[in-house]
């Protein structure tokens, strides 16, 4: 259970790996953000299965590409459930292509969305954190970006990129009681995953089949208790053995 | 909201952010230096932030960065506020 007073907010929760770590953050006691972007329904059944096991949460909207957004995300966060002392960020999109064809779009929506969002989050969350001498940062980075995956330059850039920042804000926040973590899911069964055939990739896993949501869930709902006070900096891959 | 810090007050608001980081309350005067005070610049991050919530003056890095004592540290946020 947690023990700080505060809220968590896990971005992209309206549906896949972001939905059932609001899930498991609420049963770990943390009241709930449950943001989206294109998806009320979702979030909305999302908070809904929180409330009705009796834990606390609230949909919020907002696009974090637009760079206020950030400032306005938190600042609803804290007026409605306090200080976010847990911040999940697990928003996140993909347009592939091959390097050539890669148009500058797609490569600034994937590096916005993916990195830029998330770091201004970090940013604004990082004072009350370290006011509270206690914070949860977990970043929901991918096994693609320290390893290759042809087609995916500007998704591996922007996850690669989740890592160093993981790393170098953790070391710097570290002796207040805030940490600083990356989960590096495989491939997991969500709706960003869902155009993939099914199937097409398990000879590659040990585990031969895809994670699910719940399985990064657990791993991020980890990263965020009060047992992983002394894991700071660190990437947690979650990938059925995939890059082992 | 906020108030407009005066010499007084903002001595008051840094004393109060110096001792939430963990600096001697003894060893505080306007001469100190933030290193002999063992102030890192996480801790001035963190005190500038319990000024902005008093006063409503925001300090950015470059405005923290040179600072190298208490007074120092003072006198800039009167000087913002006003």
């Amino acid at each position: 259970m947690s023990r700080a007073e505060g809220a968590a907010l896990v971005t992209g929760a309206s549906g896949g790996i972001g939905a059932a770590t609001a899930r498991a953050l609420a049963a770990d006691g943390w009241p709930v953000a449950v943001h989206f972007r294109s998806d009320p329904d979702g979030a909305d059944e999302v908070v809904g299965s929180i409330t009705e096991t009796g834990g606390k949460a609230i949909a919020v909207r907002a696009d974090l590409d637009s760079p206020e957004a950030a400032d306005e995300l938190i600042g609803r966060v804290e007026g409605n459930l306090g200080p976010a002392l847990v911040l999940v960020n697990n928003a996140g999109r993909r347009a592939d292509g091959l390097s050539p064809q890669i148009d500058d779009g797609d490569w600034c929506d994937v590096i916005e969305t993916n990195l830029n969002a998330a770091f201004r989050l970090i940013r604004r969350s990082l004072g009350p954190m370290i006011r509270a001498r206690f914070g949860r940062v977990v970043n929901v980075a991918s096994v693609v970006g320290p390893r290759a995956n042809p087609g995916q330059a500007n998704y591996a850039a922007s996850k690669a990129g989740l890592i160093g920042m993981t790393k170098t804000i953790a070391v710097e926040v570290a002796r207040r009681g805030v940490t600083v973590n990356a989960v590096a899911p495989g491939l997991v069964e969500t709706g960003l995953t869902a155009d993939l055939p099914a199937g097409a990739f398990d000879g590659a896993i040990p585990a031969r089949r895809p994670g699910t949501p719940t399985e990064i869930a657990a791993c991020i709902a980890f990263l965020a208790s009060d047992e992983a006070s002394y894991v700071t900096g660190t990437v947690l891959t979650v990938d059925g053995g995939m890059s082992a | 909201m906020t108030t407009k810090a005066d010499p007084q007050s903002a001595e008051e608001v840094i004393r109060k952010g110096l001792e939430e980081v963990g600096a001697d309350p003894g060893r505080v005067t306007r001469d100190a230096t933030f290193e002999s005070l063992d102030v890192d610049s996480l801790d001035l991050v963190e005190i500038a932030q319990i000024v902005e919530d008093e006063f409503g003056v925001e300090l950015g890095g470059d405005d923290v960065k040179d600072l190298k004592t208490v007074g120092d540290a003072i006198d800039l946020v009167v000087a913002k506020s006003a």
